[in-house]
């Protein structure tokens, strides 16, 4: 394989891991706060593209996509306010089935939004048919908004979680809900905050990649299922994790394209994540004792 | 005999000339199943074909239906699952008694449904394109949209004319894609084509830059991407972002001009084979389709305010040929299949249909047309 080939592989890899760690950020920061898995958290992305594009129509592009992160975390807000808080004394199971039966929902209502078609936001700098030469790899401009401003998000997070009030006690929620209650920490608050942070990191990724990988009412599942793999494979609820196994399976897929036919891509991110399972139960970076705490 | 007996002996003697009166309805009304994927990954077929069975139902019955008969369209959503396709087959055959099925929108629904409907004796047009749902010929089945191997021989010939010998081919793991796989390979030693290397990937991908990568490596002079799913906007884009600038040939599934759209400047040269509707307006008057094209397009449009793309014509083909043979046979399954069989030199989307016992699909290599995309439109193609 010569350099520009490993290169081209690297790239793309990197590329693609960002992307998942972005859906697997979404993921940890509602399961730090409630213990659930959310399966609308594709869903989220799927909104904050199809929203992106139609406000784009008559808005500037920048404004467009800004609108449409805050309309997302707006219905981040309402999905914890109208069903999560509604539930009594909510089990982790009848959690986790009303995310997917939402996941459902919100597709279903998309398609009657926007109907069946695939759209796309406009590349951000250049066009279709730009490309950057970096040392003999070609990228799209759009790669390098994908690969920025997935770093600020998590450069964002790991400032917001450290130096916050609001960010230290979604990590007090994270580390025991209980004890952060009798420190007077309004846990339920904290819950829809989380809600709203993962809908808007979700629309917010949906935005950056859907001039590369296109937007369609069903596209978030395939981006949720390959980030909940990542937020495994990282170790639930750690955010540093999640970027480091999305960069992982990315790079994975990539290379595994080199050598093998493309239809084994999945397969091998899958049977990595299972290997990597049987040796480390918690996942990459997951603490053994934190996993044990977990009803999950 | 107890009061129990009785009131139901009545009830059934008041409910049973209902029964009675409804099937003798029922007779002037063709009941016409339809199934198609108007939801899902294959929505960009399923949707326009059941908007231009409605809108051609709606027609035909508003025009005093076939020789007085309406048509009763019954339009199932299988949203591309073979499965789901298999249990709307049976239960339009079963319960609803259909005169005829029309769809599958895609080609592995198709066949899933092929041998139901040949054992029950139902009338199948299928809108999806692989050859073997007419090859081996069932007696009941047909097919409107033009084989896969006449698009892959358009395809070569076109090659060899601009001296590309030596292509990467890539295409989509569903029915489309692997009918067109098999063929272009079939194809390539005959015509002098060396496949160097050929990739399937998922119908849902997003990012084909590694694969393309592969591609890029192995040297080839063009490449050919065979499927129907928006990836297809995605490899053009994929290919102008890694700096490949060798031509890319795409099937008859690219008829669909929301994927010029998606692709934007990535688009503009793209070659594929397709059917006239796509250049509809800027055909010569004496050309037979001339007119069914410029109609339907111009119907189409002005109904639903969007374009015309080819898979809706494979429906409107479809009812045009079950019209075709219930105007001229009667609703007799029977007499309805033999009719199809007779049809000759009519003019429909696809090109102009000849069908005989052994050519359940009637087109020929001239329904395709080679066409490429130039600023953001269809043109045809001039070598």
């Amino acid at each position: 394989m010569s350099l520009e080939q490993f290169l081209q592989y690297v790239l793309s890899g990197v590329t693609n891991g960002s992307i998942y760690a972005m859906a697997a950020i979404g993921f940890n920061i509602v399961y730090n706060t409630t213990g659930i898995i959310n399966f609308a958290q594709g869903e989220f992305a799927m909104l904050g593209g199809m929203t992106a594009i139609s406000l784009s129509a008559f808005l500037p592009l920048p404004l467009a996509i800004a609108l449409s992160v805050f309309l997302v975390s707006l219905v981040g807000a309402l999905v914890d306010f109208a069903f999560i808080r509604r539930l009594g004394k909510p089990t982790v199971l009848n959690m986790i089935i009303m995310t997917i039966g939402l996941s459902i929902a919100i597709r279903e209502v998309a398609l009657h939004i926007w109907d069946e078609k695939v759209r796309s936001l406009p590349y951000f700098t250049g066009t279709e048919v730009s490309s950057i030469n970096i040392f003999g790899a070609y990228i799209s401009p759009q790669v390098l908004w994908v690969l920025g401003i997935s770093g600020i998000i998590v450069a964002g997070l790991a400032l917001f979680f450290r130096y916050t009030l609001t960010g230290r006690a979604m990590r007090a929620c994270a580390s025991n809900i209980t004890a952060a209650r009798l420190c007077g920490i309004n846990t339920r608050n904290m819950v829809t905050v989380s809600f709203m942070l993962a809908a808007a990191i979700g629309a917010l990724a949906g935005c950056i990649v859907s001039p590369i990988t296109q937007t369609q009412y069903d596209c978030g599942t395939p981006l949720a299922i390959k980030g909940f793999t990542v937020a495994i494979l990282g170790g639930l609820g750690n955010s540093a994790g999640a970027v480091a196994g999305g960069i992982v399976i990315g790079l994975l897929e990539a290379f595994s394209i080199s050598v093998l036919p493309l239809a084994y891509k999945d397969a091998v991110a899958i049977a990595v994540l299972l290997i990597i399972l049987f040796v480390r139960p918690a996942g990459l970076f997951g603490k053994k004792e934190a996993a044990r705490l977990k009803e999950f | 005999m107890s009061l129990k007996k009785v009131i139901i002996t009545l009830l059934c003697g008041l409910v049973m000339p209902f029964a009675f009166s409804c099937k003798k309805t029922g007779g002037d009304a063709i009941k016409v199943g339809a199934i198609l994927s108007q939801t899902g990954p294959a929505s960009f077929l399923g949707a326009p074909e059941a908007k231009t069975l409605q809108m051609m139902a709606d027609e035909i019955n508003s025009n005093g239906g076939i020789d007085g008969k309406a048509i009763d369209l019954i339009i199932k959503d299988s949203a591309g699952d073979p499965e789901k396709a298999i249990s709307f087959a049976k239960q339009l055959i079963e319960e609803e008694k259909v005169f005829a099925i029309l769809g599958p929108s895609t080609s592995g629904e198709s066949m899933k449904i092929k041998g139901i409907c040949e054992e029950a004796k139902t009338i199948l047009i299928s809108c999806a394109a692989a050859e073997v749902i007419v090859n081996p010929v069932a007696r009941y089945v047909f097919k409107t949209p033009q084989n896969d191997r006449l698009a892959a021989e358009r395809i070569y010939d076109v090659m060899k004319k601009k001296g590309i010998s030596r292509i990467g081919v890539v295409s989509s793991n569903d029915g489309f894609g692997l009918a067109g796989k098999e063929q272009l390979e079939k194809l390539a030693p005959s015509k002098g084509i060396t496949i160097a290397i050929s990739e399937v990937y998922d119908k849902k991908a997003t990012d084909l830059t590694g694969v393309l990568t592969k591609l890029k490596a192995r040297g080839v002079q063009a490449v050919i991407n065979w499927s129907i799913v928006p990836a297809q906007s995605i490899v053009a884009k994929n290919m102008k972002q890694l700096n490949m600038n060798i031509p890319l040939f795409q099937s008859h599934g690219f008829g669909n001009i929301k994927y010029v759209t998606e692709a934007g400047a990535a688009a503009e040269g793209i070659i594929f084979p397709a059917s006239r509707l796509l250049i509809a307006e800027s055909l010569p008057e004496d050309n037979p389709q001339k007119a069914v094209l410029v109609k339907y397009k111009k119907d189409y449009e002005s109904k639903f305010n969007e374009d015309v793309s080819t898979f809706g014509g494979h429906a409107y083909d479809a009812m045009l040929i079950l019209t075709e043979a219930v105007r001229k046979a009667g609703a007799d399954s029977e007499k309805a299949r033999e009719a199809i069989e007779n049809i000759k030199g009519l003019p429909g989307t696809g090109g102009v249909f000849n069908f005989s016992a052994e050519d359940h699909n009637g087109l020929d290599i001239n329904a395709f047309e080679m066409l490429t995309v130039k600023g953001g439109k269809f043109v045809k193609y001039e070598q």
